[in-house]
């Protein structure tokens, strides 16, 4: 009798990716590979394509050359990885409804919705505010949230982009432990962030990206000590890269 | 102002005449409504969700018919129910029914214009969220529907106020029979041409009346909306 191995997303492997819009290069013979283990942190200046690469990773766009493996597959549907975005949108409903909704999707039954919900919201610390409309929450409150919804479906790889975006030093650094907390479970975190102390932080590995190429990939401690570019070194020194 | 008292009066002695008039009229509206809800909130969904060679101008043509003139939807209807006309066979000119299909003519494009507008504005916030979360297009369609369920219950009381106040298209089409088709708007119309002003003053604070609850309930949905929303 053989058994089938589980379906895996890792490692996701971008191979010479390119993706253009309107004759517009956006990223530009991208190769990375996102194996299991310590967070992958994307820095870079803005328009420097990080978001691009999170949803290509995803599979919210597909390249226009290249190749996208994810497990050594190229056909995985999404139902292992989960991204929150820079601005997530909380559906109009309760904050224990917008869980319930993503535990439904994710094809959770309906008996285990609710024990899933107060674990969820105990994680990412907001627990007792289920009943509470989910667009009145704090801009902390709802990343936090969106974390939990994205987590409802028990991904293998979370990609987060701009998490900590325009919030107060309290609220990052709530949205950081519990990714913390996410990666010290296994899940594989990939997220992007302008803020190099947040790099510093959370990374195992970064990515540096400049105008939709990748510079430089290194471990965190190489990165930051020992940066290899010209763009690595202006980038940690805390220089403007335009 | 003795008109006054009368008008007042027929209101409140609930005369038999008067409120067969109004039970007409809100029965027509509301078959019509929902007549005009099951095209439109389709239709106005599916023009939200879809692309297609041409679309732009569904969209223009849909806002447009948002104004049609309701004597246009009346005269139309007559040529097709009347007895020389493609549908004359059925017998429906001059009956409530005939009233009906005219209402639903004239407000299922304000449904589905409006619906299709909220739709697509819902659709443009969820977009991403539901393609992370893989949702396939029967939940998406789902998802929006419900989340949008107040702003759409909107839509149909903007459609039962228009079919309610409107008189062109159902004076043409009902005849405005009495006992048969006369509804609040063309016995207001009838009485005050005959002089009956009490009558058409009461049938007039009634129509107000109405049409002011149907305001105060789209009022109540949209607020009940925000409480959830933002």
């Amino acid at each position: 009798m053989t058994m089938r191995a589980p379906i895996t997303d890792v490692p996701i492997v971008l191979d010479a990716v390119s993706l253009a819009v309107r004759n517009v290069t956006i990223l530009d013979n991208i190769s990375l590979s996102l194996a299991a283990g310590a967070p992958t942190v994307l820095i870079g200046p803005n328009g420097a394509g990080k978001t691009t690469l999170l949803r290509l990773a995803m599979g919210l766009v597909a390249p226009t050359r290249g190749r996208v493996t994810r497990g050594g597959r190229s056909d995985t549907p999404p139902t292992r990885r989960a991204i929150v975005f820079q601005r997530p949108v909380m559906l109009r409903r309760s904050a224990g409804a917008n869980l319930r909704y993503a535990l439904k999707a994710a094809g959770v039954p309906r008996a285990d919705r609710q024990k899933r919900v107060e674990e969820l919201l105990a994680l990412v610390g907001l627990a007792g505010l289920a009943p509470r409309a989910a667009r009145k929450l704090s801009g902390g409150e709802q990343q936090r949230l969106a974390l939990a919804r994205a987590l409802a479906k028990d991904p293998q790889v979370l990609f987060l982009d701009e998490p900590t975006a325009s919030l107060d030093p309290a609220a990052t650094k709530s949205v950081e432990d519990v990714i913390r907390a996410v990666a010290a479970r296994g899940i594989k975190v990939v997220m992007s962030t302008h803020d190099l102390g947040e790099a510093k932080r959370i990374a195992g590995e970064i990515v540096l990206m400049h105008r939709g190429r990748i510079v430089e990939i290194a471990d965190a401690a190489t990165f930051f000590g020992n940066p290899a570019t010209p763009e690595a070194r202006r980038f940690v020194a805390g220089e403007l890269l335009v | 102002m003795p008109q006054d008292v009368s008008a007042l009066q027929l209101v409140l002695s609930g005369d038999p005449a008067l409120f067969a008039i109004v039970r007409l009229s809100v029965v027509v509206s509301l078959s019509a409504t929902i007549g005009a809800a099951v095209i439109g909130l389709p239709f106005g969904a599916l023009v939200a969700l879809t692309r297609f060679p041409g679309r732009e101008l569904v969209v223009v043509v849909m806002n447009a018919l948002m104004g049609l003139p309701p004597v246009v939807v009346g005269l139309a209807v007559y040529l097709m129910l009347s007895r020389s006309g493609p549908l004359g066979s059925w017998g429906l000119l001059f009956t409530p029914q005939a009233m009906v299909i005219a209402q639903t003519i004239l407000i299922a494009p304000i449904i589905a214009a409006l619906a299709r507008q909220t739709i697509e504005d819902l659709w443009v916030e969820y977009r991403d969220e539901l393609a992370a979360m893989d949702v396939g297009p029967a939940g998406r369609v789902a998802t929006l529907i419900w989340d949008a369920r107040f702003s759409l219950l909107t839509a149909l009381l903007a459609g039962f106020g228009r079919a309610a106040a409107e008189v062109g298209a159902v004076i043409i089409v009902g005849g405005n029979i009495d006992g048969f088709t006369r509804t609040m708007t063309t016995a207001i119309a009838l009485e005050t041409s005959k002089g009956d002003l009490p009558l058409a003053m009461g049938l007039g604070m009634v129509l107000i009346a109405i049409v002011v609850l149907v305001n105060a309930a789209a009022w109540g949905a949209r607020r009940a909306g925000e409480r959830l929303a933002q």
